[in-house]
């Protein structure tokens, strides 16, 4: 058997192909993207970027409904996105297996909160799994599938950031041959009609009790011996932290999170002087045994709140009175150290909306990708940002709200098609006053340049017929329709103040592709020490190919600006807001042809 | 095997997962068990990265410990500052002479570290610390992109096992057209006699 350094996203991939399955679906969302960027590698699984989670979840459903082993992955608030569908799916069952993965991101690596997703498994009434490394990950899948056509249930398979990305090593194997289950018209299974969906609810308790029955031999469930003193209870990775703890502990680690298992729980709890829970986010585990009359510590030595590490276990841990502190009390006296937070790309299109932005002084409803980071300073365009497609209702509602001035919402090609369709249609059909900016650079962005409805780009590479904004925004009756070049600045900031002015709800498409996509076909621009007087005025664009030198102009005695010719991609932000002409434009190359992304 | 606990530190964009990558696959090679870990999104937009990589005979957890970390590979100067908590007292720091200043340094108040308290901070905190020019020993080289199989082979000095374990992997892990630049990169580092 050939052994893989697999990171639990690859191994995710590798197992679902190992299990037979055929069908995958996702949005990309860190920490899952990779699930299916790996699965698209196997030629026997039809894969899809889909429009958004929910789509994702029910093509998956649709898939298992029609007899193979079906996959949907998303992160966290997909599945907020997909909930609907999980629960109806919960009601109907599948057919053939199918496996949510749900990968959530306690430390908000990524994401706009740090939600427990396992209270959706006892909320939908569905099992819910948890690896703590790449092989249980791997093995995992195939276990779900099964658990999945045996009580004919969907079943989410959890991870977290730190699964889902850390790396260990896995044996891998080959594919099973899975034959297809034959569907059969079933109304009263499938349609969830008031009069079937009264009758399938009976179904998932009793299913539920069996679940309960069967998790408490579960071999993921796992007894591991040590002293009766002190016993552990936990999952995921946050069993791998107490490992390194606690290694003289009697562990219960669950492998199944829910339903949990009672008696084994009991019987634990009756073999050790004292029982503590190890769980990040939520005390999903240590309220279910209070439920059960068992004194399980867990919240109040762990934290609620972030991602649990070593050191931080062995916080609670000591605290606890469990173990000495350690390691981690060096102390090492060092300088103020300024913040690194992630930047907008050199030559990045959204600076040049955010940089207008700001000088219109607009109230601006921005949305989820790379764009958020126009919050950040020394753009400091946005004023809100909640969820995927939030951004045009938002600003619906302070329009609807009489907010002084103008306010603009701020949405990205694959956020549009994801959640802003809906949003822009009741912007119409209500005619609210609204102006909203497309910014479209082709691609996915912050996840790692996917295809999109926008880009016809498939997930498997093949170019289908793109969907235009301008034309989506025109047939849903936006009168105002525009679409200009962020880097033609004049014509940006007409069109957006056009807009503004039309009075009714008006769409305009900033368009220039992400830097990953296409150059700007300029060489990188230079600074003219002769003419630069150090006023700042590029330095606040925030760009990271912008630098102060170590020269000084004689006469204000201010750092001169300096541009890394090798971060420069040549966009001409800088050498437009300059008001000394003291940059040198770039030479024009030959630009590369738009590639719609990259792998 | 005994454990050795690895922590690399970056700026996203410098090849900070890569480097990891190696190190990661040149373990699991010498017969270990090995564990990794990483944060993808947001961070990769030119903001801090790390790697934490992990060798042993049976390892839990896929991250270090904060003081145990027993080599930090720093591929910038502030960024070995911000980790540096995770040395153990008797760790080796393996400092790339490089500086990328944050943007909050160039359009705001927030100061760039001097030399001096980088040095002073780092020396005050290890048992070692090996400062190498990986940047312009890869210029000089012809590709600025190597620097960090320099410090792979400064690294590699620090261990007991052969060039040989690593530059199989360094092999696998870049373009075909890149090995030989890769291994001559590797091998100044392996051989340069670096102090701080």
């Amino acid at each position: 058997m050939e052994k893989r350094i697999l990171s639990g996203n690859e191994a995710l991939a590798q197992g679902a192909w190992e299990a037979g399955v055929e069908v995958a679906a996702a949005y990309p969302g860190t920490p899952s993207t990779e699930i299916l960027e790996n699965l698209r590698l196997f030629p026997e699984i039809y894969a899809e970027w889909s429009a958004n989670e929910k789509v994702a979840l029910d093509v998956a459903i649709g898939a298992a409904y029609a007899g193979k082993r079906a996959l949907a992955a998303m992160k966290h608030v997909g599945l907020n996105v997909a909930s609907e569908s999980l629960f109806y799916s919960a009601y109907t069952g599948v057919n053939a297996g199918l496996v949510i993965i749900n990968a959530d991101d306690p430390g908000l690596h990524s994401s706009q909160n740090e939600q427990d997703n396992r209270h959706y498994a006892r909320f939908a009434k569905v099992p819910m799994l948890e690896p703590s490394d790449s092989q249980e990950a791997k093995d995992l899948v195939a276990v779900a599938l099964d658990i999945s056509e045996q009580f004919d249930t969907p079943v989410l398979l959890r991870t977290t950031t730190r699964t889902s990305h850390a790396k260990s090593i896995v044996t891998v194997g080959e594919r099973k041959t899975v034959a297809q289950r034959p569907y059969q018209k079933n109304p009263p299974k499938y349609v969830m009609i008031p009069g079937f969906a009264k009758q399938r609810h009976p179904v998932v308790e009793e299913r539920m009790q069996r679940l309960a029955e069967f998790c408490e031999s579960f071999p993921g469930n796992r007894l591991e011996g040590g002293s009766p003193r002190l016993g552990i209870v936990a999952s995921g990775p946050s069993y791998q932290y107490a490992r390194e703890v606690f290694p003289e502990a009697t562990f219960l680690k669950l492998g199944m999170v829910w339903p949990l298992p009672r008696r084994m729980l009991l019987d634990f709890a009756g073999s050790v002087e004292r029982v503590i829970v190890v769980e990040e986010l939520d005390p999903f585990f240590e309220e279910h045994l209070h439920s059960l009359g068992i004194p399980a510590e867990g919240k109040a030595y762990f934290p609620m709140v972030g991602e649990f590490s070593i050191e931080i276990v062995r916080r609670g841990a000591h605290a606890a009175g469990l173990v000495d502190r350690g390691p981690l009390d060096r102390k090492i006296s060092k300088p103020a150290l300024p913040a690194r937070p992630p930047v907008l790309c050199a030559g990045c299109g959204h600076r040049d909306v955010f940089s207008m932005l700001r000088k219109l002084k607009v109230t601006v409803n921005s949305d989820i990708g790379c764009y958020a980071l126009g919050v950040m300073p020394p753009l400091g365009a946005t004023d809100t940002i909640g969820c995927m497609g939030a951004s045009i209702g938002v600003a619906t509602g302070m329009r609807r709200g009489d907010l002084p001035g103008a306010n603009v919402a701020v949405i990205g090609d694959s956020t549009f098609f994801h959640a802003g369709l809906p949003a822009l249609a009741n912007a119409v059909y209500n005619q609210t006053p609204l102006t909203t900016i497309v910014v479209d650079n082709r691609t996915t962005g912050m996840t790692g340049h996917q295809g999109n409805p926008g880009t016809g780009l498939t997930l498997t590479r093949h170019q289908n017929p793109t969907i235009d904004i301008a034309g989506v925004a025109r047939a849903m009756g936006v009168r105002h329709v525009s679409t200009v070049e962020s880097t033609e600045r004049e014509r940006l900031e007409e069109a957006v103040r056009e807009a503004i002015d039309s009075g009714g709800p008006a769409v305009v498409i900033a368009k220039t592709p992400c830097v990953f996509v296409s150059s700007h076909g300029r060489s990188a621009y230079r600074v003219l020490e002769e003419d630069c007087n150090g006023c700042t005025l590029c330095m606040r664009l925030g760009c990271p190919a912008i630098y102060k030198s170590a020269t000084l102009d004689a006469k204000t005695k201010r750092p001169l600006a300096w541009i890394d010719p090798v971060a420069c991609v040549g966009c001409g932000l800088c050498f437009d807001v300059c008001a000394r002409q003291a940059i040198l434009e770039g030479e024009l190359q030959a630009a590369r042809p738009v590639v719609e992304a990259v792998s | 095997m005994r454990t050795f606990n690895f922590l690399l530190a970056g700026v996203g964009g410098q090849g900070t997962l890569l480097a990891s990558d190696i190190v990661a696959d040149v373990g699991m090679r010498l017969g270990g068990d090995v564990k990794k870990s990483e944060v993808h999104g947001m961070s990769q937009r030119g903001g801090a990265v790390t790697s934490h990589v992990r060798w042993g005979e049976r390892l839990a957890s896929p991250l270090c410990e904060m003081g145990t970390v027993d080599y930090f590979l720093a591929q910038e100067k502030l960024e070995a500052l911000r980790w540096i908590e995770f040395l153990a007292p008797t760790g080796t720091v393996l400092l790339s002479d490089q500086t990328i200043p944050p943007t909050s340094t160039v359009f705001g108040t927030d100061a760039y570290p001097d030399d001096d308290s980088v040095q002073g901070t780092l020396r005050q905190a290890a048992a070692n610390v090996l400062r190498i020019p990986a940047q312009a020993i890869a210029v000089d080289l012809g590709n600025s992109r190597v620097a960090n199989s320099v410090l792979l082979g400064a690294l590699s000095a620090q261990l007991e096992f052969p060039a040989e374990a690593w530059l199989a992997v360094v092999a696998e892990r870049v373009p075909h057209r890149h090995i030989e630049i890769n291994r001559r990169a590797f091998m100044a580092g392996r051989e340069g006699h670096w102090r701080l």
